[in-house]
């Protein structure tokens, strides 16, 4: 069984008076523990995509599976449940929240998982994430305190604090600087091959779609190329 | 997402700004600090009002004669002969819920001379030794006079504070003579101090007689402040009370007794004073007396009473409701501003909701149901209002307490206005917070996120 299954996927805006198609019938599986880029043009309806596979958008028709189960069409209720339990994200802009210690930000989504964990037991494993990512000296600072690249880290120690079998990242490197975006990068990298995490994420860089084993190319709101990344490419 | 974390992630956004949650409550921290002022004056005075009424005789209930008309024209209150020294009797034998009665004649504007010092009391009166008990008056030096005395008679009299300082310097008078209107009495008793009641009137201007002998001695040799009582001179007290030898008139020969009618062995009094058996058998206590006034006088059932009866609950209830009117009416005062308090709540949560839209974006993106987003803004402004409501509690006590000091105002701490200014801080939280929080709640998480 597929991690995430989408079978003739439309999105559709409606404007008004005007029907502004961005996805046009989008089929495509993807395993667990893949690595996968999202590519396209600006406008090519990749930002649209990941938001139906991260289960934030609802799409116009077509079916739309995470591990199995039908999610196009379930409660608002059981979809944010499956985000929170299921699913992590990273964004471009960090999305930290601010005047808030790294520790606070990363411990966050446990407030929204069902049978609360005890007070004592978040903040171990709040701590247990940010050692993982590196920021174990870090924990009580506030983002305005962090560089961008440590900002991003402490992101990604929030998306996996429920240990979600996917990771969905929005140009997770857009605002950085190469260096800690090749950093960030390495860690994408580490979490796929040792933890076995699915990890899709979007760029519009190829430099960085090149770290992912396999690409799948939008233009129109159609997938116009899927197969195995640059880098497995070339080889 | 348990109560306690959303009140502790409301407890931190509202860190974050401490200035604007600070003045964003202010306008409940006024209101409730306001209704809590009030309330406690409120209180206070009503309490005063009480305190005073019961210093009068808390139960006492006064019975007085009905006006009288003449073809259609009412001469008002106390100007018909209905009230009779039987009457009182009647009532003391058969009413189970009264515990004591006594009848009143007045005398007001009796001149009082003592030596060289005259003086005119604001109040004379004759009565029984129940009057002191009904209108819970203690004796402050000597002795009150008895019943025989009264069957008697005698010639004594109580005086109160001020007729000490008019009349006698503020020596003690007891033993001394008093002379009202040409009469001379001896003073066997000084009253405790009342003070002035709440009327403004000096309770201490005050002498008080048996009714036997100010009605023989006083009223009886003109016509009396209550009018036609000049007949009731005729009527010794012999008749009445068997055994008294006081001789107020030359024997009368064989030919005037002849020429003179039937003399009425009727005596007017201006007032009998009751006490009920107890403070909540008080409404008994007047049906009880009504029924036997009206059986007394011969009152047809179609007729109207021909005596009216006050009691002072009544005119403590008066009192009372003119207080509560004005504390009433600050209060609506005091709520209006909390409803403009309310109004500033929700348009700083409505600014925060704006401001905070990505987060409700990234909260919604990590797991947050709708209705946890709806619950924490609530709880935001529930606990914005609450914080506020309890500075203001402390805040409208300590103003309180400064108007006691300054002003001598009495206030009376009220813990049912502290329930009731958290339930409505509380309440306006929930009220003005809804709005906001069902906007944030509704937000799409994908465009929270995009936000700008």
């Amino acid at each position: 069984m597929a991690l995430i299954e989408l079978d003739g996927i439309t999105k559709t805006y409606f404007l008004g008076e005007i029907d502004v198609p961005v996805l046009k019938g989008i089929s495509l599986a993807i395993d667990r523990g893949e690595y996968v880029a999202l590519m396209g043009e600006s406008g090519s309806g990749k930002s649209t995509l990941m938001n139906i596979l991260g289960c934030l958008d609802r799409p116009t028709s077509g079916d739309y599976r995470f591990e199995g189960e039908e999610l196009g069409r379930a409660s608002g209720d059981r979809r944010a449940m499956v985000r929170n339990r299921r699913i992590g994200f990273v964004f471009q802009s960090f999305n930290l929240l601010a005047r808030t210690s790294a520790l606070e930000n990363v411990i966050m989504p446990l407030t929204y998982t069902a049978g609360d964990l005890s007070r004592r037991e978040a903040l171990r494993r709040g701590r247990e994430a940010l050692a993982a990512v590196g920021l174990a000296d870090r924990m009580e600072h506030h983002p305005s305190q962090l560089s961008g690249g440590q900002q991003q880290r402490v992101a990604i120690a929030r998306a996996l604090i429920n240990r979600p079998p996917v990771l969905f990242a929005d140009e997770p490197t857009g605002n950085l600087d190469s260096r800690t975006g090749i950093e960030v990068m390495e860690m994408f990298g580490r979490l796929n091959s040792e933890e076995g995490i699915t990890v899709i994420l979007v760029t519009h860089s190829t430099e960085i779609a090149a770290c992912a084993k396999r690409t799948i190319r939008l233009q129109d709101g159609l997938i116009v190329q899927d197969g195995p990344g640059e880098s497995e490419a070339r080889r | 997402m348990s109560l306690l974390s959303t009140i502790a992630v409301a407890l931190n956004a509202l860190r974050r700004n401490p200035t604007r949650a600070a003045l964003t409550t202010l306008g409940i921290v006024i209101g409730i600090a306001a209704v809590i002022t009030m309330m406690e004056i409120g209180k206070g005075s009503s309490t005063s009002i009480r305190k005073s009424i019961e210093k009068m005789g808390a139960n006492s209930v006064l019975i007085r004669p009905g006006g009288r008309r003449t073809g259609g024209i009412s001469q008002g209150s106390g100007s018909s002969i209905t009230l009779s020294p039987a009457d009182a009797e009647a009532i003391a034998r058969e009413c189970p819920n009264v515990a004591r009665v006594a009848p009143v004649i007045s005398a007001s504007g009796a001149q009082l001379i003592s030596g060289s010092r005259n003086w005119v009391a604001a109040q004379t009166v004759g009565t029984s030794p129940e009057f002191l008990d009904i209108r819970n008056w203690q004796i402050a030096e000597g002795r009150c006079f008895t019943h025989a005395e009264v069957d008697n008679g005698a010639r004594v009299c109580l005086v109160g504070e001020t007729i000490v300082r008019e009349v006698f310097d503020g020596e003690s008078p007891i033993d001394s003579e008093l002379r009202i209107k040409n009469t001379t009495f001896q003073v066997i008793g000084v009253l405790k101090s009342k003070g002035a009641n709440m009327m403004g009137m000096d309770e201490d201007d005050i002498v008080i007689a048996p009714w036997t002998t100010i009605r023989m001695r006083v009223t009886g040799r003109t016509t009396g402040s209550a009018g036609n009582t000049t007949s009731t001179a005729a009527s010794t007290p012999g008749e009445l009370y068997p055994g008294t030898g006081v001789a107020l008139y030359p024997e009368q020969n064989s030919q005037l007794i002849a020429d003179t009618l039937l003399k009425p062995k009727f005596t007017q009094l201006n007032q009998i004073i009751f006490s009920a058996a107890d403070t909540t058998k008080i409404e008994e206590a007047i049906t009880e007396v009504t029924l036997l006034l009206r059986e007394q006088h011969r009152i047809r059932r179609d007729q109207d009473n021909d005596f009216r009866i006050h009691s002072s609950g009544d005119f403590m209830k008066m009192l009372n409701s003119t207080s509560v009117l004005m504390t009433n009416l600050l209060l609506g005062v005091a709520l209006i501003s909390l409803v403009v308090g309310g109004v500033g709540i929700m348009n700083i949560m409505l600014v925060s909701v704006t401001e905070r839209t990505r987060e409700i974006g990234l909260r919604m993106a990590v797991g947050a149901r709708s209705r946890d987003i709806l619950k924490q803004f609530l709880i935001e402004s529930v606990v914005l209002c609450l914080v506020g409501g309890a500075i203001g509690i402390v805040l409208g006590h300590g103003a309180a307490l400064l108007v006691e000091s300054q002003l001598g105002w009495p206030i009376e701490s009220s813990p049912g206005a502290v329930v009731a200014a958290v339930a409505v801080s509380a309440a306006v939280g929930v009220l003005f917070g809804f709005y906001p929080a069902w906007k944030a709640s509704r937000l799409d998480p994908i465009d929270a996120l995009r936000y700008e």
